[in-house]
């Protein structure tokens, strides 16, 4: 098992590469619904709004 | 145009019908993305070492997808502004704002993990060599586009100046794939892509494509969820403004 984590001495290029890949995507994913959610957010508030102003 | 042809494209030129099939294809393709990923990590990690690079291959199964998509995401990005131009079809510079900030993260993923393999097989972490050069190009054109969305209120107008940036920078792209040809390079020449076929073990390449196919199902996956953000922010713009011209400008200043 260590010998795999080692990745036969690359371990410090290696493991990085995943990592890194794995922090950017992971918050590009989460600020992309993030987005999502805070448009629909606003959308339902303007919406509440103007039925409220509507006679 | 045919009847049918026009039939189609203001089918899916609708935003609200885009919307209701975006919504229904989002749980179907992220499962797909992320079984695909999975699958496709076992498969690297189970492949043997290079003969000559040993385990630091194990870079090359996020290195080189990124790479993949950082190139297919700008020429979306360009082929959408440029239908934007051509058809005026209203999800186009909507498809091409959204495409931009997934491929500035891929360019600069393959720039990382480019740099991270280097070190231990070239002894540097950056040359100023061709390939390296152009894909950093690539990073600040990805950056100059969104810069110029965010510099422009007005969407119509910001799509027709960011889609000129776009459709100008594509000249980077050949550059970028033919650049281990052109010119003397540390980089590898093409492996994958060629005309005699790969020139890569199997072993190393079956694991390489589903890795690259799932970088594709989440590039799509995510440009979905960008692409519903960006059509509800512009309905609620409008409905911004309309409140500004009932109220008579009232509160505007």
């Amino acid at each position: 098992m260590s010998a795999f984590f080692e990745m036969g001495g690359y371990a410090a290029f290696v493991w990085p590469a995943y990592g890194l890949s794995l922090a950017l995507i992971g918050a590009l994913v989460w600020r992309s619904f993030a987005g999502l959610a805070a448009a629909r957010r606003a959308l339902r508030d303007l919406d509440a709004g103007r039925g409220a102003e509507a006679p | 145009m045919s009847d049918v042809a026009s039939r189609l494209t203001t089918r899916f030129a609708n935003p609200a019908q885009f919307l209701s099939v975006a919504e229904k294809a989002a749980p179907w393709l992220w499962g797909a993305a992320l079984a695909t990923l999975a699958i496709g990590l076992v498969l690297a990690f189970r492949a043997p070492p290079d003969y000559q690079q040993g385990m630091s291959v194990k870079i090359m199964y996020v290195h080189v997808p990124a790479a993949w998509l950082a190139m297919m995401c700008y020429s979306v990005m360009a082929g959408a502004s440029a239908i934007g131009f051509i058809f005026r079809h209203p999800l186009a510079d909507v498809a091409a704002k959204s495409a931009a900030p997934i491929g500035a993260v891929f360019t600069a993923l393959a720039l990382v993990t480019g740099s991270l393999w280097g070190k231990p097989m070239w002894g540097a972490y950056w040359v100023w060599d061709a390939r390296l050069t152009s894909m950093l190009v690539l990073l600040f054109l990805y950056l100059g586009y969104i810069a110029l969305w965010a510099a422009i209120e007005e969407p119509v107008r910001a799509g027709r100046a960011a889609g000129i940036l776009a459709i100008a920078g594509f000249v980077n792209v050949p550059i970028i794939k033919f650049s281990v040809d052109w010119w003397n390079t540390l980089h590898q020449p093409a492996s994958v892509f060629r005309m005699d076929g790969p020139a890569i073990a199997p072993s190393l390449l079956w694991p390489l494509l589903v890795m690259g196919i799932g970088y594709t199902l989440l590039f799509v996956a995510l440009l979905l969820v960008r692409m519903q953000t960006e059509i509800l922010e512009r309905r609620a713009r409008r409905l911004r403004l309309e409140a500004v011209d009932r109220s008579g400008g009232e509160g505007l200043l």
